[in-house]
Order: C-alpha cells, then sequence, then structure tokens
C-alpha cells in the first residue's frame, strides 16, 4: 500500500487551495482528480470574481486557476489525474481507480475531500429530450469546449449561476428568450443579473417551466404563472420558441464519499441539503479528515478557495508541521476572510447557516 | 399533457414519475425502499441527479420531513468502475468505520 501525509480529494478551487497551503506547511502532500485536467469549476468561469484584493477580486476564474496550478507546479505537488476516489476505509485508507482500470489504495494521514456539488435537476414532461441541460453543462460547452448547445434559450432560474450563464450564451452568440424564476423575487447579485436586463432578456418571476415539446430535441418550451403555493394559475401558459432549455436550480454538496467513510451528517437547506458536520477548522466528526468547498456546504470559488487554505493548513498543524503560534494567526486570519466573504445580504444568510453547523456537537 | 406522469424522475434507469408514485402508495417510504422496487438511483449516475428529487416526492406524499428522508445510506464503490479495476488491487479487507 501507498503511503502519503495528506491525500486531497478534488482539485478545484477548494482542492487546489487545500493541497497548496498544506505543502506550503511542509506536508507531503497527495492531490487527485476524477477528470483529465485540474482546476474544477475554475476554467469554465470567464467573469471577474468579487471580493476584496485578498480574494482575488477582479480576476477571472480561468486566471486563478492558472495561477493556482503554477502555485502547485512550483511546489512539486503530486497529482493524479484521470484518478477517480471510490471508498475511504478505516477513516484513512483511500481507495483510488487509476484510468478506469487499477485500483490503489493509499494510506493517509490526513484526507481533504473536496469534491464539490451537482446540479439539481428540475422534471417536467418533456425533459429528458435532447436540449435540457444543466447551466452548469451549458457554461462548460460554451466556455470549456467553445460548442453553442443551442440558439434559443430558456433559462430556468435566476440565481447568479443562471444570470451569470444567461450572460456568456449571449456572449457566445445565443439568444436568450426567457429567464423564469419560481420565487417571487429574482435570485442573483444586482451586477450580473442588470448586466443581462440591459441586453434585453426578459425576466418572468414567480413563474416555472410546465413542460417541453418537440419530436427529437426541444423545439418549444411552455411556461406558466405559480401561485403562492408554487401551483401552476390556469390560463397564464405561455410557450416560447426555443431549442434549449438550461436548468439552474442549485446545486447539491457532493457527499457520498463523505457519509460513506462514516462523517456525522447535517442538514442545511440554505447550503444544498445534507453536508458533513465540520467545526472551524474544516474537521469533520472523523479527526483524521477534513472538508473544504461546496462539500461542506453550497457557496462560491471565493469561499470554496478561503475552506480550502483553512483545511490544508488545519491538517497540516495537526500533523506537527505548523507551530501553533503560526497557526493561531493563519487560522484567525482565514477565519476574518470568510467572514468578509460571508457580509452583505446574500452573506449573511450562509454566514448564519455555517454557523448553524458549527454550533451543533459532534455526533 | 401537462398532467402527464409519464415523465422520467430517474433517466438512467427510465423509471418515471407514475411509477414512483405508485410504489409509495403501496407504503415503500424510504429512497432505499423505492430504489430497490423500482432501480431508480441504480444507473450510471447512482442517483446523483434523482435522489433529491425521490426524497422530495416521498416527503410530500407521506408527510415526513424532507431532512428524514434525506437520511439515507451510501455503499462503496461510489463512481461506477469495471471489475477489471478491481482485479488489481481491491479494498482493504478492513471494515468500516
Amino acid at each position: 500500500m501507498e503511503e502519503r501525509e495528506v491525500v486531497v480529494i478534488g482539485a478545484g478551487p477548494a482542492g487546489l487551495s487545500a493541497a497548496l497551503e498544506a505543502a506550503r506547511s511542509g506536508a507531503h502532500v497527495l492531490l487527485v482528480d476524477e477528470n483529465s485536467k485540474p482546476g474544477g469549476q475554475l476554467f469554465k468561469q470567464i467573469h471577474k470574481f468579487f471580493g476584496s484584493r485578498d480574494h482575488r477580486a477582479g480576476v477571472r476564474g480561468i486566471d486563478i486557476g492558472t495561477q493556482l496550478l503554477e502555485e502547485a507546479d512550483a511546489l512539486r505537488i503530486e497529482v493524479w489525474l484521470d484518478a477517480e476516489v471510490c471508498g475511504i476505509f478505516n477513516q484513512r485508507d483511500v481507495w483510488i481507480v487509476r484510468n478506469k482500470e487499477k485500483s490503489v489504495n493509499v494510506r493517509a494521514q490526513r484526507i481533504i475531500i473536496a469534491t464539490g456539488a451537482v446540479e439539481n435537476s428540475v422534471n417536467f414532461p418533456g425533459w429528458s429530450l435532447p436540449g435540457v441541460m444543466g447551466a452548469g453543462a451549458a457554461q462548460t460547452m460554451i466556455n470549456l469546449h467553445r460548442v453553442l448547445p443551442g440558439y434559443k434559450v430558456l433559462m430556468v432560474g435566476s440565481g447568479n449561476v443562471g444570470v451569470i450563464v444567461s450572460y456568456q450564451l449571449l456572449q457566445a452568440g445565443a439568444d436568450v428568450k426567457a429567464i423564469v424564476e419560481a420565487a417571487p423575487r429574482l435570485g442573483g447579485y444586482g451586477v450580473h443579473t442588470a448586466k443581462v436586463r440591459r441586453a434585453g432578456v426578459p425576466f418572468h418571476t414567480s413563474h416555472t417551466v410546465l413542460e417541453a415539446r418537440g419530436t427529437d430535441h426541444v423545439e418549444s418550451a411552455t411556461i406558466v404563472q405559480i401561485d403562492d403555493k408554487w401551483q401552476p394559475i390556469p390560463g397564464t401558459e405561455k410557450v416560447l420558441d426555443v431549442d434549449t432549455i438550461c436548468i439552474a436550480a442549485g446545486l447539491t454538496p457532493l457527499v457520498e464519499l463523505a457519509f460513506a467513510a462514516g462523517c456525522e451528517p447535517l442538514y442545511s437547506p440554505l447550503l444544498g441539503g445534507m453536508v458533513p458536520w465540520h467545526d472551524a477548522s474544516m474537521c469533520t466528526s472523523i479527526p483524521s479528515i477534513y472538508i473544504a468547498g461546496d462539500i461542506s456546504g453550497v457557496e462560491e470559488a471565493s469561499t470554496a478557495m478561503e475552506e480550502g487554505r483553512m483545511a490544508g493548513l488545519s491538517a497540516a498543524h495537526s500533523l506537527g508541521y505548523v507551530a501553533e503560534h503560526d497557526y493561531e494567526v493563519g487560522f484567525k486570519a482565514a477565519e476574518q476572510r470568510m467572514l468578509a466573504l460571508r457580509s452583505g445580504l446574500f452573506g449573511q444568510k450562509r454566514r448564519d447557516a455555517k454557523a448553524a453547523i458549527m454550533a451543533q456537537t459532534r455526533g | 399533457m401537462a398532467n402527464d406522469k409519464d415523465f422520467f424522475i430517474c433517466r438512467c434507469e427510465e423509471v418515471t414519475l407514475r411509477e414512483i408514485e405508485e410504489v409509495i402508495d403501496e407504503g415503500y417510504h424510504t429512497i432505499d425502499d423505492v430504489k430497490r422496487i423500482t432501480r431508480a438511483g441504480m444507473g450510471l449516475c447512482q442517483g446523483r441527479s434523482c435522489g433529491k428529487v425521490i426524497a422530495r416526492i416521498i416527503s410530500q406524499k407521506t408527510g415526513k420531513p424532507l431532512e428524514e428522508v434525506l437520511q439515507t445510506g451510501y455503499r462503496f464503490p461510489v463512481r461506477t468502475e469495471k471489475l477489471k479495476a478491481l482485479e488489481e488491487e481491491g479494498p482493504s479487507d478492513a471494515e468500516n468505520n
């Protein structure tokens, strides 16, 4: 069996940041990712990030990704790509299948799980027709593969993902026919929403998609107004001429690895559903297992990176790599940066939800 | 058409909303029950797309809180792998937890 001090699962913003921090502190780190390229969702984020300079605000996600990978190179962090983690046994044995061919077991002293999240689906008659896809999938197609998924798009969901992807679809040459939002109010940041609005895209609040029609792909979508009990109001149906329906209905943390390993679960609807319990150092109910990023509650790439740094630093500290005073200073600084990210109207709710998780006693 | 329940909830195993509601009516009230009877969630995506949706349907039909329905078990391997990938070196014989 192979042995490593720290195994980080997932090379997105959280995992990369965790690996960098742990390696900088002196720990021997193995970073694994199931994809053939590291970076997770960073490389499709062509927009500039928010926050302060500490959070690399004003920098585009792709540039942050490039920067993190250069740092990982400089630190000579060992990276396994096309490597799927299938299980964690004994709280420290990581079962990895490489290239869909070979099982390798790695005994880790500390494990940091940064598996991210998966897009929620919305089901309606016709949703399995080609042309209905997650907004994140559409974003991957246009920004990574440079393929336009369709010409006439209906976006379902007005949160940040919905409005950002709508704008990028417009930039890529598609026509976004409408954005529907089931809630009575729009969900995204004002800056992103205003850009889409200025481009002339109509928003329909208290609306949902009723069905998609088409023979072998989407040819139209029917939207409908809903009442305060989320029920369709007959007679308010509108048929839209679209060939693509993008679903931006939130994300669910990818928790199966953590829960199958035995991490204590906790329910946090605001953060996407069931999440592993964790403390402020990002340690789960299993002392050798840490988490960071969307698996610990769906937020943003900026918070994912901060959580990653916190998890990496804390894991290295628990192995004796960080002097007590340095850890206190680093811990406080990371906490402050996260507090700053979780401020304002949207941030406060996430801050409260995070505080509620940490207030629970370990299971 | 809009009230039609014959559309898939689990796309991998092609299980419709009607089939899922029927087994809930028959008394299968957990995600695991529904999975074992209908195969919903046993396909390529391993329930990553439909699991939460099925939980919501169970919660709505039975009145059980969503939080309770979502408390479900997870087993390794969490990814679909070919059997040949297990030949080389399987998971250690260690017990979990």
